[in-house]
């Protein structure tokens, strides 16, 4: 299902508290996770957070790194999301500063990839796009031709398409610990 | 009803039924002391017992003594800054050994938070991968709870270290603070009972099994496991070798027993291992000190993992079969299913085989100083079965694994996971104030005793006795092993001189202090030690070139054959 060494993508609802991010960010660095973005937001419940973490491993690290998460008090569930059965998007701002003889390419290319102008001035634009990783990499790389000058990435996040069971539905409001 | 957070600590304290804490006070935690003064007339039944140390690292030493001697939460107790720094080795070796440890920290004022304020230190940030939870309260009525939540979480599933920090202003402001017994709503719950599928599976493994092996470890201790594991051997009629933490949950005198694996571990219980074809593993995290060579380690055995801790299966060694559970529930279960279809065994010609290879007194020898080995084996026969026994870290440590057998489960107490030197006379401390009905005795080295030796002045003023036997090389003995096995004999900064005298130190202390010449002044000194109302030195002078063997070079697989 997963080969070694690529991009794992895990699931993580957490306590949504003072000091969690700390405290998981402290398991990966300790353990030696090679940990490859984050993504943080709050979820559909109070008091619960979602974090998105990719890592770079094969499945028996994923597997190991989900346990210990499981072990941390604060966080209330940890999975490996199957990337088949789940929509995965990332968002990115980039900012470039274009010959003025390139604007209307890069507005076409700009549509190509179904990204949006969301900032427009004399000397810059800035683009919204959104997709997956591979996506976003190729933007970025062809950006590079219109004089590509800052890239904000938020990391993946992500969500399975099954219907998942609410059976933890009372979870989210228990003390953590 | 309205009380002080520091009343409110002492009292959710009480409730946790808690009989002693160890400490020291300074700025951030004085009002906590105040509240402990204020206790000093209550009668025993409603007061803390607060036993005073001299360096906190040795309160959280006692701390964990406490704990393992009597299986209940130890607490300890420090101010801000240096103080809840100096805490935190106690902490680390109470995290590697799964001991329940609540350590409690004066924090600066909530106003001063991460203004560098004078004795601040940040110590959730600094504990956080050496805890298992830290709590820090932000308003009084806050503390109950938390303390009730860090009981639980210290004491349950794999037990371990929980630090409450509590800002010094929290502890003085007043606030309305309720007090229930009931259960707090968490999600933090106690593990299911074993899966029965998985456990009808490694009885079968076991039914077919014909030369299995049991490798016991620390969670067996933990989880009060100790009958159910000699049932079950006895059921099976096998052998079963335990890791240093698992040291004693099984009686070393029991004929199934054959002793501690490992690194140090006798060559024969560690060829006997591999020989295995079914090794069923119980609350062990397989550390590289019992496998050695992990990579090596039984590759034609079938393994079964027992542990609750599900991060520790395949976390070094993938198992055939894996079951998630607190020990004894396994035990029991797989016991009940082994019973159903087997007979009891009168015999087997496996176990015959192994207890003819295997004679853990051949090793016996002597010299012209007196043999660490044989002082220590003369030691088990001179102390009563109930005896506790604590060591330092190093060859005093593989010396006591080796050669002083352990009758039980919470009566060998050693820093395992972090091999912390100087552990061993506080945590006797801790051990004593837990069980004051039995003798507790030290098996120390020097390095390792000079390292908190000043928890000899805790002994005397808190009255607690208990003995050290100072297995005196002058060196730091196992460094100098490995010196003289792989550097060379070049020994880097090992020799530690004459100096102290451990006798007079002892008897500066108000202690007791003799040195001894032979067995026989070992044997009278430990018979008065054990009846003395103070705690008592023996030093005990041993060869610096008498080595800690057998003993695997390290990367070496437990077959390889053991420096002798």
């Amino acid at each position: 299902m997963i080969s070694p060494q690529q991009e794992v993508i895990i699931d993580v609802l957490v306590d949504h508290k003072p000091g969690v991010l700390y405290t998981v960010s402290n398991l990966f660095r300790r353990r030696a996770f090679n940990i490859s973005s984050v993504a943080i937001g709050t979820s559909e419940k109070d008091r619960v957070a979602r974090m998105t973490l990719t890592m770079r491993g094969g499945e028996k690290e994923a597997v190991q790194l989900v346990k210990h998460l499981e072990n941390l008090v604060d966080v209330i569930k940890a999975e490996i999301v199957d990337a088949d059965k789940a929509v995965v998007r990332e968002l990115a701002l980039v900012k470039m500063a274009p010959r003025p003889e390139d604007r209307v390419q890069i507005l076409s290319f700009v549509d190509v990839y179904r990204a949006r102008i969301v900032h427009l001035s004399d000397d810059s634009i800035i683009v919204e796009a959104s997709g997956d990783t591979d996506k976003i990499d190729a933007f970025i790389e062809l950006s590079r031709n219109f004089g590509l000058k800052e890239v904000a990435r938020t990391g993946i996040t992500a969500l399975s398409r099954e219907q998942k069971s609410t059976e933890s539905e009372s979870q989210g409001n228990d003390v953590g610990w | 009803m309205e009380m002080s957070g520091a009343n409110a600590l002492i009292e959710a304290l009480r409730r946790e039924k808690t009989q002693a804490v160890f400490g020291l006070p300074g700025g951030a935690i004085m009002p906590v002391y105040d509240v402990f003064y204020k206790m000093q007339d209550l009668p025993s039944e409603l007061s803390i017992r607060h036993v005073l140390v001299r360096h906190e690292q040795t309160a959280a030493h006692m701390a964990d003594g406490y704990a393992r001697a009597s299986g209940r939460v130890g607490v300890c107790m420090s101010t801000s800054g240096p103080g809840a720094t100096n805490l935190v080795t106690g902490i680390a070796t109470a995290f590697m050994d799964s001991s329940p440890l609540i350590a409690i920290t004066g924090q600066v004022a909530r106003p001063f938070i991460g203004k560098d304020a004078f004795q601040e230190t940040d110590i959730i940030g600094v504990v956080t991968s050496v805890t298992k939870y830290a709590f820090q309260p932000r308003k009084a009525a806050e503390i109950p709870q938390i303390v009730k939540a860090a009981f639980r979480i210290a004491s349950t599933r794999r037990p371990g270290p929980v630090v409450i920090d509590i800002p010094r202003d929290v502890q003085q402001e007043m606030g309305v603070v309720e007090f229930t017994d009931q259960p707090i709503p968490r999600r933090y719950v106690p593990l299911p009972d074993p899966d029965p599928g998985t456990v009808v599976r490694m009885v079968d493994a076991l039914m077919k099994a014909k030369t299995p092996l049991i490798i016991a470890g620390g969670g067996v201790k933990i989880a009060e496991a100790s009958q159910e594991l000699v049932a079950l051997a006895e059921l099976l009629m096998c052998p079963v070798a335990t890791s240093l933490m698992g040291k004693g949950c099984i009686p070393e005198d029991h004929p199934l027993s054959i002793g501690v694996m490992g690194m140090h571990g006798s060559s024969e219980t560690n060829h006997v291992v591999p020989s295995a074809d079914v090794l069923l593993i119980v609350g062990s995290r397989l550390s590289d000190r019992t496998t050695g060579n992990i990579d090596k380690f039984c590759p034609d055995s079938q393994i079964l993992h027992i542990d609750l801790d599900k991060a520790e299966i395949a976390k070094n060694k993938t198992p055939t079969i894996s079951l998630v559970s607190d020990a004894k529930k396994a035990l029991k279960a797989v016991h009940a299913g082994l019973a159903n279809c087997l007979a009891r065994k009168r015999g087997s010609p496996w176990f015959q085989k192994v207890k003819n290879d295997i004679d853990l007194f051949a090793l016996e020898k002597d010299g012209p100083y007196l043999s660490a080995v044989r002082a220590i084996r003369l030691l088990r026969k001179l102390l009563p079965r109930e005896t506790i026994v604590t060591t330092e870290v190093g060859q005093n440590q593989m010396w006591s694994a080796v050669h002083f057998q352990a009758y039980g489960p919470r009566q060998f107490i050693t820093s395992g996971g972090l091999g912390t030197m100087g552990f061993g006379f506080p945590a006797a401390l801790g051990a004593k104030v837990a069980r004051p009905d039995v003798p507790v005795l030290d098996i120390a080295g020097d390095g390792s005793f000079a390292m908190t030796e000043n928890a000899m002045a805790t002994s005397i003023e808190e009255r607690i006795p208990v003995t050290v036997v100072i297995l005196n090389n002058r060196m730091l003995g196992m460094v100098a092993q490995w010196h003289r096995m792989f550097y060379g004999r070049r020994y880097s900064s090992v020799k530690l001189g004459r100096s102290p005298c451990f006798p007079k130190l002892a008897e500066a202390y108000g202690a007791a202090g003799v040195g001894v010449q032979d067995y026989k002044e070992l044997s009278d000194a430990v018979k008065s030690a054990l009846t003395s109302e103070i705690m008592t030195i023996i030093d005990v002078p041993v060869s610096p070139e008498e080595n800690a063997t057998p003993m695997l070079a390290p990367g070496a697989g437990l077959e390889e054959a053991a420096i002798a």
